[in-house]
């Protein structure tokens, strides 16, 4: 009887060397003549701990972390495979880790823990439970599930999922769509590439579930060009679904049909807009549509269309198999439920951290983040993406909650939290969100194709030290034209990030002579 | 994407390509990645091809082009390196990185080294935001990537083996 170990397989895993490893693993085990069945699993997301060896044991899963190949001698001659071993990498059941313990994975239950591409394996930790459900019930039934739920779309605009499916349930049309939004553009952000990458069938399975709902039987995920290797587990599983008639016209012998299809993005950020992703599923420049019409009415093809991001699409398999309530008692307020933050940036602990809304800010940064990476102060961090305001030490306790960072200007968006270090230099920040938009805009309205242009330039202006007050004021200016007057949140938020610099950092605007943050940020 | 596409222009298989996908809703995009990915770059002759496949102006398809980022009409070179210039990887010193690497190669974003080596181009977010700064070369990502990794891993694409197609 042999031992059986997992090695990580996601992007960063693999980015930090975990095929290499396993290759080493599997050569020395064979060398030493060591019974070591060597299994891919995805991640933990558990990013300092990268590559995160695992082992089975009758007591749960032993951890050693972070691995390096260098480390492997002495793993072996301390039969790591056994678990409870004396070893400096060792961590003891990874299940016990506090970072891990103190999560409420509702969704990411079997991220790290399963084989991403094992039907076997996602069928072992509950998987198609929920769709099972659903092809028993009539769609209003499964809408008003999700309704119950008080699920909200996660993409970041937080409209309620439940309302959203019932506009496209109630619109008569021959022909409607299931439409994931993977375009998971913003800075901080992969828990859409985790759910893809490590538990890609829970992605089908609420998409089923949603085209089930609405009576639609194409589905189409528009993945992002910069996740290769999201598309390359997707397809695998979309196949392997087809092959066990989860997908295709007779799901599971219900004759009910689904079909499902990845589309690959092309580099452009504003293809995270619903209306400009669906131009660019159509096949044409990713131009933005004035609303209304809704996409629920008139979306793909002029057809009704459901537009979800992923993680929206992933609880559902959850709601469905143990129901609203059990989603609903998660949460605080409106927020109901659990958000994956994440923690990226200069964080000493960076990961994937899905907390039921309510704790603070602070404590998901230092309880879990452990703080910065090196060790210095932390001065700023940007919650939401590119888009999202920078938060200063004074709001750091804000709740994490939707309407509790509304209140102070602030957005939860997608829940990726970029930390920065006391040299930071925030004039450069505000300047960069600009930058972006002037990169990203697609062109369609004023405000943002020429207003982040003159941004740039302004704040240009300002850090020369010309007529600092005045352009100050133009600064002020622009932005509250970007927000009032662009057609969608590209050119209508750009300035949060920009505005939240200048109230809360304006001394960076003011004085920046004495920075230097090129040479000042190759420490970290 | 480690550049099959060294390959040249060939005419027959471009055809092959679009009339496969050509009946696909919303076939151009899938169209325009499958030309990338065999060629490595969208030649103005696939331009040609394309439009009258899906009843479109020539210059609707370069419309479609020019507005992504990703693709490209002009021949890059063997490896195609990205650094991503977003937030989380400035908080962990992509600017102190993108300057080094634009002074080592001797280019600027978009352009490619006069060996043919190494095409410079940015990107926004590779999805590694905890373990910046992150670069892509191909279908791999690497992480936590300094001057001195950055120029070891310049160095191995420049002495790997080139394939013959």
């Amino acid at each position: 009887m042999g031992y059986r170990v997992h090695v990580p397989s996601d992007t960063t895993a693999k980015a930090l060397g975990a095929d290499r490893l396993a290759r080493a693993i599997e050569a020395l085990a064979e060398e030493m003549g060591d019974d070591l069945e060597i299994r891919r699993n995805g991640t933990r997301a558990l990013y300092w701990l990268e590559p995160l060896v695992e082992v089975d044991t009758p007591e749960g899963r032993y951890g050693f972390g972070p691995v390096k190949e260098s480390d492997l001698e002495s793993l072996f001659a301390a039969e790591f495979w056994k678990g409870k071993v004396d070893h400096p990498l060792a961590l003891g059941l990874v299940e016990e880790i506090p970072y891990l313990k103190r999560q409420e994975r509702l969704t990411f239950a079997r991220a790290g823990v399963t084989d991403p591409l094992s039907l076997e394996d996602y069928r072992a930790h509950d998987g198609f439970k929920g769709l099972e459900n659903a092809l028993a019930l009539n769609p209003q039934v499964i809408v008003d599930m999700v309704k119950e739920s008080g699920l909200r779309g996660r993409g970041g605009a937080a409209f309620p999922t439940g309302i959203k499916w019932q506009t496209v349930l109630n619109a008569p049309a021959d022909q409607k769509y299931i439409v994931c939004n993977a375009d998971e553009g913003d800075s901080g952000t992969f828990a859409d590439r985790l759910v893809m990458e490590c538990d890609p069938f829970m992605l089908i399975e609420g998409m089923t579930i949603a085209g089930l709902a609405v009576g639609a039987t194409q589905g189409y995920i528009y993945l992002r060009s910069e996740y290769p290797l999201a598309n390359t587990n997707l397809n695998a599983a979309i196949e392997t679904a087809y092959a066990n008639n989860l997908l295709g016209e007779d799901i599971l012998g219900s004759g009910q049909r689904f079909d499902l299809e990845v589309r690959v993005g092309a580099g452009a950020y504003i293809c995270g807009e619903e209306t400009s992703l669906l131009e660019s599923l159509e096949g044409k420049r990713g131009l933005v549509r004035a609303k209304p019409p809704l996409p629920a009415i008139v979306g793909l093809f002029g057809q009704p269309t459901v537009v979800n991001n992923v993680l929206s699409l992933a609880a559902v398999p959850f709601i469905l198999d143990k129901g609203a309530k059990a989603y609903a008692d998660c949460g605080m307020g409106r927020s109901r439920g659990t958000l994956p933050f994440q923690l990226a940036g200069n964080v000493k602990q960076g990961g994937l951290v899905e907390l039921a809304f309510g704790p603070s800010l602070r404590e998901l940064m230092f309880e879990f983040g452990g703080g910065t990476r090196n060790g210095r102060p932390l001065r700023a961090v940007q919650v939401g993406g590119p888009l999202g305001a920078y938060l200063p030490e004074s709001q750091w306790d804000t709740q994490l909650d939707y309407e509790e960072f509304a209140k102070v200007g602030a957005v939860l968006g997608h829940g990726g939290v970029v930390m920065f270090d006391d040299r930071v230099d925030m004039g450069e920040q505000a300047r960069f969100s600009m930058e972006f938009c002037v990169a990203e805009s697609c062109g369609k309205c004023t405000p943002c194709r020429i207003g982040s242009t003159r941004g740039v330039e302004v704040i240009d202006r300002i850090r020369a030290g010309e007529n600092v007050e005045g352009n100050l004021e133009l600064l002020s200016d622009l932005c509250e034209t970007m927000v009032d007057g662009s057609l969608c949140a590209m050119g209508g938020m750009t300035p949060f990030p920009v505005q939240s610099a200048m109230k809360h950092f304006g001394e960076d605007f003011t004085n920046t002579s004495t920075k230097d943050s090129t040479s000042a940020l190759e420490e970290v | 994407m480690t550049m099959p596409g060294s390959a040249g222009w060939e005419p027959t298989a471009a055809q092959a390509i679009i009339d496969q996908l050509k009946s696909k809703p919303g076939a151009l995009l899938p169209i325009l990645h499958a030309i990338q990915d065999r060629f490595s770059y969208i030649p103005e002759e696939a331009v040609a091809l394309i439009a009258p496949a899906l009843k479109l102006t020539r210059a609707e398809v370069h419309g479609v082009i020019s507005f992504y980022h990703h693709f490209r009409t002009h021949q890059p070179g063997r490896h195609v390196v990205e650094i991503c210039r977003a937030e989380a990887c400035q908080a962990q010193g992509v600017r102190a990185l993108e300057a080094h690497a634009k002074a080592t190669l001797g280019v600027d974003y978009h352009q490619t080294t006069a060996d043919r080596t190494v095409t410079l181009e940015p990107v926004y977010c590779l999805g590694n935001c905890a373990c910046g700064p992150s670069v892509r070369v191909g279908d791999e990502i690497h992480a936590h990537v300094d001057a001195q990794a950055f120029d070891a891993l310049v160095e191995s694409l420049k002495t790997e083996r080139v394939e013959v197609q």
